[in-house]
């Protein structure tokens, strides 16, 4: 078709707006290669901060990062899948328990990071904890009622719930409908279907699901700045009592509250391309298990 | 007598039963499936626990009148009634107005720099894009998603603030403009994505019948496509708000962090909901007036995304109707 200039004009300013993004996307991308790259090292990937915060490694942060985004999986997983096979395999469209569901997950993703850290300081620490701490100590210093790893991981589960549901759903919904038929006529019972036919069929889908919530938690900061997360710590995190340190905050910390902001750049830089590194990995092995999996049903 | 196979008590009838373990799986998996809701239910009463008891409390109605948490008051030095958030100023003043004012700020001003932007980058992919762009950027905006916020921050305040500073002249270097520029960059994947799910549902009839009437391509974009989307669009739009309104890492490292009551100027520093409730409670002992203060301000973000939330769902659920029905 002939474009008139009027076209041309929708299409260059249009186009710009996408040169503007990417641009900012460049720049963003380049500047944390650019400056982190130099100082990623053996060492500053696996020895622990100095007292200063600035020199040595981030060891303890990518330790307690992967500690606790692992218990957060452990945890929101299970519900998070539990929840897909309810709302794609046994509850009809119309039921009003699944609209709320569905409501209910839809509001969770959209609930501020932020409003979860207070979530996870009143209900984890002080009802949960203090609870516990109430019921099985007489002492009066709290031993579950803290910050703690445990809580971090308990929040994030909840926070990455709905990307766990949403993703696992969809996977679920792409088994075709007549593996089911089939395996229902050959007598299987409605789970033995789900269990044996569709959960196999979807495993992709569902795995997809969860690298992409494992990313989303491991960014995370706001919610775990109450619940958990340490500035410095000099041990690693071994009991689920303890703090911990972490990437994201580690981040925050040192470029909002380091007294020489202007030392700490070289280790900020190396620290957040290290965090991008991880998240983007992620990301990339949730989108090609995605491909492969789509690819499978095609043939 | 019908005949109820699952009750019938011959040999036959019951090995078709099933098993006890399958029926506990299916009962536990529809208990889990409520957990969703049963979150959304503890994460708003358990956050207005902790801000609820400020109504009778005697130690916080010592310290501060709920009145003064929203309404100008003329204290003790000032010539005039004044918006004020002093927490630990003596006597601690909690007026929230600034911090809202602070959120508004740079929520607006993001959503004036995401909306064309992310508007015009669904356009142009949807409508004007070769095949190869358009598998280049969806990619490249799905990872600029996935950046984590305290990067974007990060960002925010190491490179664009020098920038911004050195290119406008700004007289504070964090302020309004640059925290708006790092949360654009978390909005802009929202609305992009939600606007070109939309423009590629457009049904192809629509402007299939358009060109055949000899309408030009950009008279089909702004006259078929894009009306035909809005709702998607507006979608986006709300569901950006709700992030930017939310949004905590970004604005707590790039917007300066100061709580001045300036309306209209937006090179000030700022000082939102999020980064006041991010930065102050650490600091704070439980039960302590501030502390009551700071679980309000969670107690109110959550409904107002909560509000927002709902709000875009109605936009998609007519959207879908709307294209359905056509």
């Amino acid at each position: 078709m002939k474009y008139t200039k009027k076209d041309w004009l929708l299409a260059g300013l249009t186009g710009v707006s996408l040169a503007v993004i990417l641009l900012l996307l460049a720049v963003l991308l380049g500047q944390i290669v650019w400056h982190g790259a130099p100082v990623i090292s053996a060492e500053f990937l696996t020895e622990s901060p100095d007292a200063d915060m600035i020199s040595g490694g981030i060891w303890p942060a990518i330790y307690g990062t992967v500690f606790m985004t692992l218990l957060m999986t452990i945890a929101g997983v299970p519900v998070g899948i539990a929840t897909a096979i309810y709302l794609s395999e046994y509850a009809s469209p119309h039921s009003r328990i699944a609209k709320m569901v569905r409501i209910a997950v839809n509001n969770l993703a959209g609930v501020p990071s932020i409003v979860f850290g207070l979530f996870g300081l009143g209900f984890f620490i002080i009802f949960v904890g203090g609870s516990m701490d109430a019921i099985l100590y007489d002492d009066t210093t709290p031993v579950w009622g803290k910050p703690s790893i445990l809580w971090a991981s308990l929040t994030l589960a909840v926070l990455t719930l709905p990307v766990v549901i949403v993703t696992t759903e969809e996977a679920l919904r792409t088994v075709p409908r007549e593996f089911r038929d089939a395996s229902l006529a050959l007598g299987a019972t409605r789970f033995q279907t789900v269990y044996k036919i569709v959960l196999p069929n979807a495993k992709g889908g569902i795995l997809t699901g969860v690298i992409l919530a494992v990313s989303r938690g491991a960014g995370e900061v706001a919610p775990i700045i109450f619940c958990g997360a340490a500035n410095f710590l000099p041990y690693l995190p071994t009991d689920l009592r303890d703090m911990f340190m972490h990437l994201g905050y580690h981040v925050y910390a040192l470029a909002t509250q380091s007294p020489n902001v202007d030392a700490a750049r070289p280790t900020l830089f190396g620290t957040v391309l290290v965090l991008l590194v991880l998240t983007f990995s992620l990301n990339l092995l949730a989108v090609i298990i995605r491909a492969r999996s789509r690819a499978a049903f095609r043939s | 007598m019908t005949l109820r196979p699952r009750r019938a008590k011959s040999k036959l009838a019951s090995s078709f039963r099933t098993p006890l373990w399958h029926r506990v799986a299916e009962r536990t998996i529809a208990l889990l499936a409520l957990a969703a809701v049963l979150a959304i239910a503890l994460i708003f009463v358990f956050i207005a626990r902790e801000a609820v008891p400020m109504l009778w409390e005697a130690e916080f109605a010592e310290e501060v009148q709920i009145r003064d948490l929203f309404f100008a008051k003329e204290w003790r030095g000032y010539d005039e009634p004044v918006f004020v958030w002093q927490p630990v100023g003596e006597p601690a003043k909690f007026n929230v107005m600034p911090l809202f004012i602070g959120s508004l700020k740079v929520t607006l001003l993001a959503m004036l720099m995401s909306i064309p932007l992310g508007v015009g980058c669904a356009m142009f992919i949807a409508l004007y894009a070769p095949r190869a762009v358009r598998e280049v950027v969806k990619p490249a905006i799905e990872l600029l998603a996935s950046i984590p916020s305290v990067v974007l921050g990060f960002f925010a305040l190491m490179v664009l603030a020098s920038w911004a500073q050195a290119t406008f002249g700004f007289h504070f270097r964090l302020n309004a403009v640059v925290a708006a520029i790092g949360l654009a960059l978390t909005i802009v994947p929202v609305i992009f994505t939600i606007s070109e799910d939309a423009i590629q549902s457009v049904p192809s009839t629509l402007t299939e019948a358009a060109l055949a009437l000899g309408a030009r391509k950009y008279q089909v974009a702004l006259r078929v496509v894009l009306p035909a989307a809005i709702p998607g669009i507006a979608a986006g739009v709300v569901l950006g708000f709700g992030r930017a309104i939310g949004e905590t890492m970004i604005v707590l490292m790039a917007s300066g962090n100061a709580a001045i009551m300036e309306l209209f100027d937006f090179t000030t520093s700022v000082r939102t909901v999020t980064a006041t409730i991010a930065a102050e409670l650490g600091e704070v002992a439980q039960g302590d007036p501030h502390w009551r203060v700071l679980f309000l301000l969670g107690v109110m973000l959550f409904a107002v995304t909560f509000v927002l939330n709902i709000l875009g769902d109605l936009f998609i659920q007519r959207l879908q109707k709307k294209l359905t029905a056509s």
